[in-house]
C-alpha cells in the first residue's frame, strides 16, 4: 500500500471520502513525517495538534453524514507570512518574535474553513525578501534534495516560500501556501521539483498576510500536481471587501475545467527570455517544454516583450519602496520586539528596535526604498520605475493579441548550494529575472516541474497567462505534467 | 469686492500682511476614514481602536464612502472643482503617535479643486465689506492618535482613538490681508462645514483647527518668507496669531534680520508663537501613492446624490431672507450665522405663518426681531444655547400669533414670555388664567384716559402749549392704568382725542 503521505491532495480527498483511510491517520501520518524532518528546518512552529483537530472534524462530519468541505481531511502547511489566529506568526523575523495574532488572515481562514488543518508555520525568508530562504530569522530551509555528485552540500529550497517547497518535496505535507511578490511561489517551486501558481493580483485577499510589497504580493498554492494547486486555489481565491485591491469577480471552477487538450490555443516564446548565457539545460528543457505544448495540440509563435530587460530594476525599485514603508509600524511602540536601551528615547527606542529586529536583507531593502522615495530621487527611480512598469505590462497585451499563454523557464538555474550566493546580492535577484515580470504586470504565472537537471536537480517550466485566465495556466501545466512525467523525488537523508 | 486696508505701521512705514489658512476638520462619520471603528469624543484612551488603526501585521486600510461623501458635499458647497479621479498617497514618518509609520494623505491628486468662500467683514454693510477668499484644494486624510505626558513619570502614554478618523484639509489661498479677513474666513468655513453636516467645528474639541500661514511684505512687493503657526483651536487665537506674527516679522525684517521659513507654535496663555522646527529640520515625508488603496473614482450618481442632499447654503438663505423675507441685512446674517439658529428661525415662521394663516415674509419681521432681541435676551441670562432653550419654536409662534391678532399687547407679551420661561405654560394658557387679555373696551379706557389727564393737570397744559413729547406719557400712564391689558393702538386714538 502507498503511504498515505505520498498521496496527492485530491488523493486524500477522494481516498478520505471514499472510506479508504480516516484524516486522523492522514494527519498523524504527516505529522510523524515532520517530526522526523527537523533537519530541514522547513517549520518555524508545529502544529500537530491543529492538524488532528481538524482531521477528527472532518471524521466526525463523515461519520454524521454532514457535507463535507473541498478540503476535510486534507493537512497542509501554512508559510508562517500568514496571520493564523492564535499561533505565532513571524514572517521569519526576530522583529515579530513571539507575536501571536488575534485573528485570521482571509485565505488561511478559508483554507480552514474548508476543512484543511495546519501542520504548522512554514519557515520563509525574512519578511519574504529573498530566493535561497537564506535570510530567515529562524535558519536556513534546506532543499531535501541533493546533488548526485556524492557531495552533500546543502541546497537552497529557493525563497521566499522555501519552507513550503522543501517540506512538499519531501512529503512533510502535499500542499502548502505560499506568497509570491517577485517569485517566491515560482522559483522555490522550481528548485524543489514541485508547482505552485501566483495568481492574477488580486484574486486573493491579501487581508492578514504580513505585507511586503503590496501591489506586489500575492498568495497561491504551492503542491505536487496541477490539480492540486486548482483545488486550493479555487478555496483560496475570492472577493474580500476587507481588501480594496481584491477582485469582486466569481471564483471559477478551475478543476472541474482542468484539460490538456490545447488544441486552438497559441503558446507565446518570448526571445528576450533567452539571454546569451543562459544556462543551456535551462534553454534545453525550454524546448523540450515547447515540443510537449505542441504535442498537446498548441501552436508556437515567438513573440517579443521588450522591455523584459527593464523588470529586474524596476522591481528592484519598487518593491523596496512599497516594502520601507510597509515595514515602518514595526517600530517597537505596539506589539513584536522592543529595544529600550537605559535612558533611551522614542529616537533610540526605533533605531535599536529596528536594528535588533530586522535581519540584513530586510535593512538592505528598506534603506534602497527609502533613497528611492527621498525628495530628489523619486522622480529618478520611483516615478521612472512606474512608467517603466506600465511599458511592461503593454509588453504583455501586446504579446497576448498574438498568442494565449507564454511559456518560459522559471529559474535561470537549478537550486544552488546555500551560501553560495549570499554574499553578492545581485547575483541573488538575478534569481528573479524570469518571475518578476508576471509579477509587475499582475498576471497569473505556474511554475511546473519539467526534468532533473545532469547534477539530478529538479528544473521547471513557467507558463504565464493572460489576466484572469488561471484556466489556461493551468490547463498548460497539466499538459507539460502529463508529458514530462515528472516522478523523481528526493532520497531520504534527513 | 474690497481692498484691505490693514497695515502695521513699521518705523520703516507701512507693511502689509498676507494670510493663508491650513484647516483640518474632522468629517463626521460615525467610523473612521479605513476602519470600522466609531469615532466618538471623549471615550476612554484607545477603545475606539481597529486592529487597522492600530496598525497590526497584514491589516489593510478600506475607504468609508461616508467621509469621501462629506468630502465631496463640502466642495460643493464652496463651489469647487470635484475631481472625479483622486488618488491616496502615504506620508511617511516615525511617530509613537502614527501606528502604521504613514498617515494616508493626498498629496498630488486630492479629491476637490479650487473654489471659493465669500466673507464680509461687517454684516450692517455687507455691500461694501464683501470679500472672495479663494480654496486651493481640499484633501482627505488620516488623524494621528495622542500622546499622553502626564500619566507617569518616566513613560508616555498613546491614545490612538482618533488614529484614523477622517480629516478634511482645507487649504486657503494666500487672499487674506488681516486679522480680521482670518477671523471672518474661519467662521464663514465653519458655518459652511456646519450646514453641510460634514464637520461640527467644534474647535475646542479639536474637530477643527487651522495652520496660520503669515507674510509681510511692503504694499505692492512680492509675498516675503512666510510661517506657519500649528494647530490653532480658536477663531480668536487665530486672529491674534496674525497679530502676534505680523508684528514679530516686521520688527525682525526692521531690525535688518530675515524671516526664517519654519513650524511654528502658539502659546495662548503668553499670546506669543514660538519656533517649533525650521525649514532644515523638517522630515523628508517620502510622499508615494498608497499601493493598499486603488485610485478613487467617482461616478455621476455618487456625485449627482451628494449635489441633492445639499441644504440650502448660508449665503443663499441670507440673501433670500433679505430679499424674499424683507429682513434687514444685519438680521439675515445673524439669523443665517449658524445652521442651528436659522433651523430654529424657520421653524419658528413656519409655525407663525401657519397659525396666523399668512404668509411667511408677512410675519418674518416680527419673528426674526423677537427671536433676535427676547429669545436670545433671556438665553443670554439664563446661560443657555438656543437647542436649550425652554420655550420651543412652536410656542414662540403662538406667543407672536396673540400679539399679531392683538390678544395681548407687545408689552404684555414680555410677561407672558417671562411666566413661559419660568412655567413652561403655554402661552395662550398664561394669557387665559392670569387674564391678561388687552381690552379695546372704550368705555373703560375712555376712564382711565379721563383720570390720567385729571390728575396731570399740568402736564395737560405744557402739551397744548406745544410740549408735543408729552403724548407718549399721557399714553404710558393710561397702559400703566390699565395694567397693560389696553389696546395701545385704542389708547393712542383715546388720548389724542381726550387732549383735542
Amino acid at each position: 500500500m502507498t503511504e498515505l503521505t505520498d498521496l496527492t491532495v485530491a488523493e486524500i480527498r477522494d481516498g478520505f471520502r471514499a472510506g479508504d483511510f480516516s484524516a486522523r491517520e492522514v494527519a498523524e501520518g504527516f505529522n510523524a513525517n515532520v517530526a522526523a524532518a527537523k533537519a530541514l528546518n522547513a517549520f518555524i512552529v508545529e502544529t500537530p495538534e491543529k492538524a488532528l483537530e481538524a482531521a477528527d472534524a472532518a471524521d466526525r462530519a463523515k461519520a454524521a453524514g454532514e457535507a463535507l468541505g473541498a478540503l476535510a481531511g486534507v493537512p497542509i502547511g501554512m508559510k508562517d507570512l500568514f496571520c493564523t489566529q492564535g499561533v505565532q506568526t513571524t514572517a521569519a523575523s526576530h522583529m515579530l518574535e513571539g507575536f501571536v495574532p488575534t485573528y485570521e488572515s482571509t485565505v488561511s481562514g478559508k483554507l480552514w474553513a474548508a476543512g484543511a488543518g495546519m501542520l504548522g508555520k512554514l519557515n520563509l525568508d525574512q519578511f519574504a525578501m529573498g530566493s535561497s530562504n537564506e535570510t530567515s530569522y529562524y535558519g536556513n530551509v534546506i532543499s531535501p534534495w541533493r546533488r548526485n555528485d556524492g557531495g552533500n552540500a546543502a541546497l537552497a529550497p529557493g525563497g521566499s516560500s522555501g519552507g513550503s517547497s522543501s517540506a512538499i518535496s519531501a512529503r512533510l505535507c502535499p500542499a502548502a501556501t505560499g506568497t509570491d511578490t517577485g517569485g517566491s511561489i515560482r522559483q522555490p517551486a522550481a528548485f524543489t521539483g514541485i508547482s505552485g501558481i501566483k495568481p492574477t493580483y488580486g484574486r486573493c485577499s491579501r487581508w492578514g498576510i504580513v505585507a511586503f510589497a503590496s501591489s506586489l504580493d500575492q498568495a497561491g498554492p504551492m503542491a505536487r500536481t496541477v490539480r492540486d494547486n486548482a483545488i486550493l486555489l479555487e478555496v483560496m481565491s475570492g472577493f474580500d471587501p476587507k481588501d480594496s485591491t481584491s477582485l469582486d469577480l466569481p471564483v471559477p471552477q478551475w478543476e472541474a475545467n482542468l484539460s490538456s487538450d490545447l488544441k486552438g490555443k497559441t503558446v507565446g516564446i518570448p526571445k528576450e527570455y533567452r539571454p546569451d548565457g543562459l544556462n543551456a539545460e535551462i534553454s534545453a528543457m525550454w524546448d523540450r517544454g515547447i515540443e510537449w505544448l505542441k504535442d498537446a495540440g498548441a501552436n508556437v509563435v515567438e513573440v517579443s516583450l521588450p522591455h523584459t530587460k527593464y523588470a529586474l530594476p524596476t522591481y528592484y525599485i519598487i518593491a523596496p519602496a512599497e516594502a520601507s514603508s510597509n515595514l515602518a509600524r514595526y517600530d517597537g511602540v505596539r506589539y513584536g520586539q522592543r529595544d529600550l536601551p537605559d535612558g533611551a528615547g522614542l529616537q533610540d527606542m526605533y533605531a535599536a528596535t529596528r536594528a535588533a529586529g530586522f535581519g540584513p536583507e530586510v535593512k538592505r531593502r528598506i534603506m534602497i526604498g527609502t533613497y528611492v522615495l527621498s525628495a530628489g530621487f523619486y522622480d529618478a527611480y520611483y516615478t521612472q520605475a512606474q512608467k517603466v512598469r506600465a511599458l511592461i505590462a503593454r509588453d504583455f497585451e501586446l504579446a497576448f493579441e498574438k498568442c494565449d499563454l507564454l511559456l518560459t523557464p522559471t529559474a535561470p538555474s537549478a537550486s544552488f548550494a546555500l551560501g553560495e550566493k549570499q554574499a553578492d546580492p545581485l547575483a541573488m535577484y538575478l534569481n528573479d529575472v524570469f518571475t518578476v515580470p508576471a509579477s509587475l504586470a499582475g498576471l497569473p504565472a505556474m511554475a511546473v516541474p519539467g526534468g532533473l537537471d545532469a547534477a539530478g536537480l529538479p528544473i521547471g517550466l513557467q507558463i504565464i497567462g493572460k489576466a484572469l485566465d488561471e484556466q489556461t495556466v493551468l490547463n498548460a501545466s497539466l499538459a507539460i505534467e502529463e508529458r514530462a512525467g515528472f516522478s523523481a523525488r528526493p532520497d531520504k537523508w534527513w | 469686492m474690497t481692498e484691505s486696508t490693514y497695515r502695521i505701521q513699521g518705523a520703516t512705514g507701512e507693511w502689509e500682511v498676507v494670510i493663508g489658512l491650513e484647516v483640518h476638520a474632522q468629517v463626521t462619520s460615525n467610523a473612521k476614514l479605513f476602519s470600522g471603528a466609531a469615532t466618538a469624543f471623549g471615550a476612554e484612551p484607545n477603545t475606539q481602536v481597529s486592529l487597522v488603526d492600530a496598525a497590526m501585521p497584514g491589516m489593510l486600510p478600506v475607504p468609508n464612502r461616508e467621509c469621501i461623501r462629506q468630502a465631496v458635499r463640502t466642495g460643493m458647497a464652496i463651489d469647487a472643482q470635484i475631481n472625479k479621479w483622486s488618488r491616496f498617497d502615504r506620508k511617511n514618518y516615525f511617530y509613537a503617535d502614527l501606528p502604521q509609520g504613514y498617515q494616508i494623505s493626498q498629496l498630488y491628486h486630492p479629491i476637490v479643486g479650487e473654489g471659493q468662500i465669500a466673507i464680509t467683514l461687517d454684516e450692517k454693510n455687507p455691500e461694501t465689506s464683501t470679500k472672495v477668499i479663494g480654496v486651493e484644494r481640499i484633501h482627505v486624510e488620516q488623524d494621528a492618535g495622542k500622546l499622553m505626558h502626564d500619566q507617569h513619570p518616566t513613560s508616555s502614554y498613546v491614545d490612538l482613538n482618533r488614529s484614523g478618523v477622517a480629516l478634511m484639509e482645507i487649504v486657503s489661498k494666500p487672499d487674506m490681508r488681516s486679522p480680521a479677513e482670518a477671523g471672518a474666513y474661519l467662521s464663514k468655513l465653519r458655518t459652511i462645514l456646519r450646514y453641510v453636516g460634514s464637520c461640527d467645528g467644534n474647535m475646542d474639541q479639536g474637530s477643527m483647527r487651522a495652520d496660520v500661514n503669515v507674510s509681510v511684505r511692503k504694499p505692492g512687493e512680492p509675498f516675503g518668507t512666510r510661517t506657519e503657526t500649528k494647530n490653532v483651536n480658536s477663531v480668536r487665537f487665530v486672529m491674534a496669531v496674525v497679530e502676534h506674527e505680523a508684528s514679530r516679522q516686521v520688527d525682525v525684517l526692521e531690525a535688518g534680520g530675515k524671516v526664517v521659513q519654519e513650524t511654528r507654535l502658539y502659546d495662548p496663555d503668553r499670546n506669543e508663537t514660538r519656533s517649533m522646527r525650521s525649514k532644515e529640520d523638517a522630515h523628508d515625508y517620502r510622499y508615494f501613492p498608497d499601493p493598499d488603496l486603488l485610485p478613487l473614482e467617482l461616478d455621476d450618481a455618487f456625485l449627482e446624490d451628494c449635489r441633492q442632499s445639499l441644504p440650502e447654503l448660508p449665503d443663499a438663505k441670507r440673501a433670500r431672507y433679505e430679499g424674499d423675507l424683507g429682513l434687514s441685512a444685519y438680521n439675515a446674517a445673524t439669523l443665517t450665522a449658524d445652521a442651528d439658529t436659522a433651523r430654529w428661525f424657520e421653524a419658528l415662521l413656519a409655525e407663525a405663518a401657519r397659525i396666523q394663516k399668512k404668509g411667511e415674509s408677512d410675519v418674518a419681521k416680527a419673528s426674526a426681531n423677537w427671536l433676535l432681541s427676547e429669545l436670545y435676551g433671556a438665553l443670554n441670562r439664563l446661560g443657555k444655547s438656543l437647542e436649550e432653550s425652554p420655550v420651543s419654536a412652536g410656542e414662540g409662534a403662538e406667543l407672536l400669533a396673540l400679539v399679531a391678532d392683538g390678544t395681548i399687547s407687545g408689552t404684555i407679551a414680555k410677561q407672558v414670555f417671562e411666566i413661559m420661561l419660568e412655567t413652561g405654560d403655554k402661552p395662550g394658557r398664561i394669557v387665559e388664567e392670569k387674564g391678561l387679555k388687552q381690552t379695546s373696551d372704550t368705555g373703560a379706557i375712555e376712564a382711565a384716559v379721563a383720570k390720567v389727564l385729571a390728575d396731570n393737570a399740568d402736564k395737560v397744559e405744557q402739551y397744548r402749549g406745544g410740549k408735543e413729547a408729552l403724548f407718549g406719557f399721557f399714553v404710558g400712564q393710561t397702559m400703566k392704568a390699565m395694567q397693560g391689558k389696553a389696546n395701545p393702538q385704542v389708547v393712542n386714538e383715546l388720548v389724542k382725542k381726550a387732549l383735542g
